[in-house]
């Protein structure tokens, strides 16, 4: 692992595997045991793919619509979908036909956001009834109901204590719930995340993605911004890095690279960069460090991106695609056995 | 001495006897100029009674019909949003309309709209005129055309609104032939028409003075020179006044706070709510106007923006009209210039498509709870009951009880109300 890590070189990146299913795709996540990787799409079907081969399994017969977020429980025993129908569906992940363990029903409207605490047991779903809830990722009971956001929540992200919990919304406020009780300690102000565009009349944007840098030291809130044209999608991707002490916006990431690009997920990489998926003109990852504004390096994907997930081991990227598509990324140089 | 009109028409003295419809209109006899649009003479209390009115709703930009109106759920078109029942079994709409769906028993979707452009402007052209659109040539709008036909001659108020979330105010030139009286005067951001109240420098006594001094030579003047121009000059003057007196009813405030609650605390709610006060002060034409569909990107998240705000709205209307028993004698309309494509496209978006999409009336003589027209199962054409802008503009207008195979004369030329190509829809006129 130490080794692979050392490799990791964005500048390298290159796709490795891609794999089809049959609609496309909203969101993918890796198993915390770095076996499968999970898509969900337009449809009510996921798929799983085994990492080694990229065999598919389908899930169905869990919920109805379009699946849109995903997270595992402890080990990655079940992978939890949630969907536009409001439900949080676990499965068993690596059981030969996954099946539906129990479906919940866990918001009025959309399930947006879902992530998993650091050691698996919880979960956190946010949704279009504008309320986080916080549930046992074994068990499915619900250990928390956290209101006081006024617009959709877009994204949820527990600290890597495992003490608090974040969630973004549609509006660009940013709220840090403690987990021991319930209540709300601070928001963080990610307004320029958010636009109202008189003319059209509606509200865009949002905190779309979160990410807590490894040292705990540096929030980063991605979306969009500067959107003359939201119906066209006419925007342009932007990330705020926020001080976690003193909640400053101390770096405003752009970029050039993508037209009417939006900021669907973020990770930071063990070299300290983050990186940052973006769909717009094509799909892309984008990759900052804290020396510029501006991108040090993009690497463009062969279709539409809407998510994406950091491997385990730090160098392999999933990425979901409009084309129907999982791929797989390697950032480091090409080797003869990087698949 | 009275001269003649230029146009030698008769049009312009027939109006004055009024064009109030009736329940009873036929096809056969029509009197060109207008008054054939309608069959029986009434007496006045009746007319008041019967008058009838439309309103539209219109869905600026193409409200898609599959998070509408025709949901398609579980296939690949259908979207992430699910199909809900509705308060007539069989029918389902989308769920993003949970208390539209209480109120469908009142409704009538047309599901089968084929309306063959996917140009904003083409396509509003032919919605709003029921013709196609020809160089040159300038048709008025359903909202001028039943202004015309629906409107009493002596209501004072300015007989064909448009309510819009912003802009100005002023008369609008979608009347074309049919002459600036029946064109729309637009209250926007749902406020009193433009300059209505008396400035505050001038008295009710100087502004009664000023009034009749020029009330005075407009009379010296036409002694002369009668025109249709000068006299709609003048008639605009006395509407304005008429106006000025009588602002109150542009004012959605005096509505109560309950119902401003119910209707909801946003522009479409208010406006809405503004509407239901014209039609119960007598105003025959209303279009409200909400702004805007054309969501090529994150076509979902903006649906579930814009039809949060019409459910609550458009739910209340209904029900209040219907409760009022004002659905006997007004017809609902919403319409778009066209739907939204089935295929989504990679930005979440739907784009433009007229090809198959719906529009939804209620009240006057279409059938309640029903459907009319169909779709196939991914959206994508119409396998049933197929109509057109044309049919439509016919059948708005049958509904309110105009025959629609009559004539406007205008200026000594027969001018056909609809295109006498098409017919309006028989199977849904009760």
């Amino acid at each position: 692992m130490t080794a692979l890590i050392d490799s990791l070189d964005p500048k390298q990146a290159h796709v490795v595997s891609e794999w089809k299913q049959d609609r496309p795709l909203n969101g993918v996540r890796i198993d915390p045991l770095a076996r499968y990787v999970v898509g969900v799409s337009e449809n009510a079907v996921a798929s799983r793919f085994q990492l080694s081969d990229g065999t598919r399994t389908a899930m169905a017969g869990g919920y109805q619509g379009w699946g849109r977020a995903l997270a595992y429980s402890t080990e990655g025993r079940y992978v939890i979908t949630g969907s536009t129908d409001g439900n949080i569906t676990w499965w068993e992940t690596a059981s030969e036909t996954p099946a539906v363990v129990r479906s919940v029903v866990a918001h009025k409207g959309w399930v947006r956001s879902m992530h998993n605490s650091p050691d698996g047991t919880l979960i956190a779903t946010g949704g279009n009834d504008n309320v986080v809830r916080v549930w046992d990722a074994e068990s499915g009971e619900r250990k928390h109901e956290l209101f006081g956001h006024d617009s959709h929540i877009y994204s949820v992200m527990f600290h890597s204590s495992g003490q608090w919990l974040l969630s973004g919304d549609l509006k660009g406020t940013i709220r840090q719930w403690d987990l021991a009780t319930g209540m709300e300690m601070r928001t963080f102000d990610a307004k320029k995340l958010h636009t109202y565009h008189g003319g059209q009349r509606v509200d865009y944007g949002g905190v779309r993605a979160l990410a807590l840098s490894p040292d705990g030291k540096t929030l980063a809130a991605g979306g969009l911004h500067e959107a003359p044209n939201p119906f066209a999608g006419v925007n342009k991707p932007l990330i705020l890095v926020f001080d976690w002490e003193t909640q400053e916006v101390k770096q405003e990431c752009t970029t050039d690279a993508v037209e009417r690009g939006v900021i669907w997920r973020l990770a930071w990489l063990a070299d300290g960069s983050l990186m940052g998926v973006s769909s717009g003109t094509a799909g892309i990852l984008l990759f900052w460090n804290s020396e510029k504004n501006g991108d040090f390096h993009r690497f463009k994907l062969p279709n539409q991106a809407r998510d994406m997930d950091l491997h385990p081991d730090g160098i392999h990227v999933a990425t979901a695609h409009h084309d129907n598509h999982v791929r797989i990324t390697r950032l480091t140089a090409k080797v003869k056995d990087s698949g | 001495m009275t001269l003649p009109y230029p146009c030698q028409s008769s049009d312009h003295t027939v109006a004055r006897r009024g064009f109030l419809g009736t329940m009873a209109a036929t096809g056969a006899g029509a009197i060109v100029g207008g008054l054939g649009a309608f069959t029986q003479p009434v007496l006045a209390d009746q007319l008041k009674h019967q008058q009838k009115r439309l309103v539209i709703w219109d869905m600026h930009g193409g409200l898609s019909q599959l998070e509408s109106w025709d949901p398609k759920p579980g296939t690949e078109t259908g979207g992430p949003f699910l199909s809900i029942p509705t308060s007539v079994p069989g029918i389902h709409v989308c769920e993003l309309l949970p208390e539209t769906a209480k109120q469908m028993h009142h409704l009538c979707l047309i599901r089968g709209v084929n309306t063959k452009e996917d140009d904003h402007g083409k396509g509003r052209y032919k919605v709003m005129t029921g013709r196609k659109q020809v160089p040159g040539a300038s048709d008025p709008q359903i909202g001028a055309v039943a202004a015309r036909t629906l409107m009493p001659e002596d209501y004072a108020l300015p007989g064909h609104i448009v309510i819009s979330p912003g802009g100005g105010g002023g008369r609008s030139n979608d009347a074309s032939y049919l002459g600036p009286r029946y064109a729309s005067v637009s209250l926007g951001g749902g406020k009193p028409p433009q300059n209505s109240a008396l400035p505050d420098n001038i008295t009710v006594e100087v502004d009664a003075a000023r009034q009749e001094m020029r009330r005075r030579m407009n009379e010296r003047f036409l002694t002369r020179r009668r025109t249709s121009i000068a006299e709609a000059y003048g008639h605009s003057y006395e509407q304005a006044l008429q106006m000025m007196s009588q602002r109150d009813v542009f004012d959605v405030s005096k509505e109560s706070t309950q119902d401003q609650e119910r209707y909801g605390k946003h522009d479409l709610g208010r406006n809405a709510l503004l509407a239901r006060r014209l039609l119960e002060h007598g105003t025959p034409v209303v279009k409200v106007t909400h702004s805007n569909y054309d969501t090529h990107h994150e076509n979902f998240n903006f649906h579930i923006e814009q039809l949060g705000e019409v459910d609550q709205a458009f739910s209340c209307f209904v029900a209040d009209l219907a409760d009022r028993g004002m659905l006997e004698s007004t017809l609902i309309v919403v319409l778009s210039e066209f739907g939204r494509t089935p295929r989504v496209n990679y930005r979440y978006g739907r784009d433009h498509w007229s090809k198959a999409w719906s529009v939804v009336m209620a009240g006057c003589r279409i059938p309640r709870g029903a459907t009319y027209g169909e779709t196939n199962d991914k959206g994508t054409e119409v396998i049933d009951g197929e109509v057109d802008h044309a049919n439509l503009f016919h059948t708005y207008l049958a509904a309110a009880g105009v025959d629609t195979t009559g004539s406007f004369n205008i200026e000594g030329r027969e001018v056909p109300i609809a295109d006498p190509a098409s017919e309006p829809i028989h199977d849904i006129l009760g």
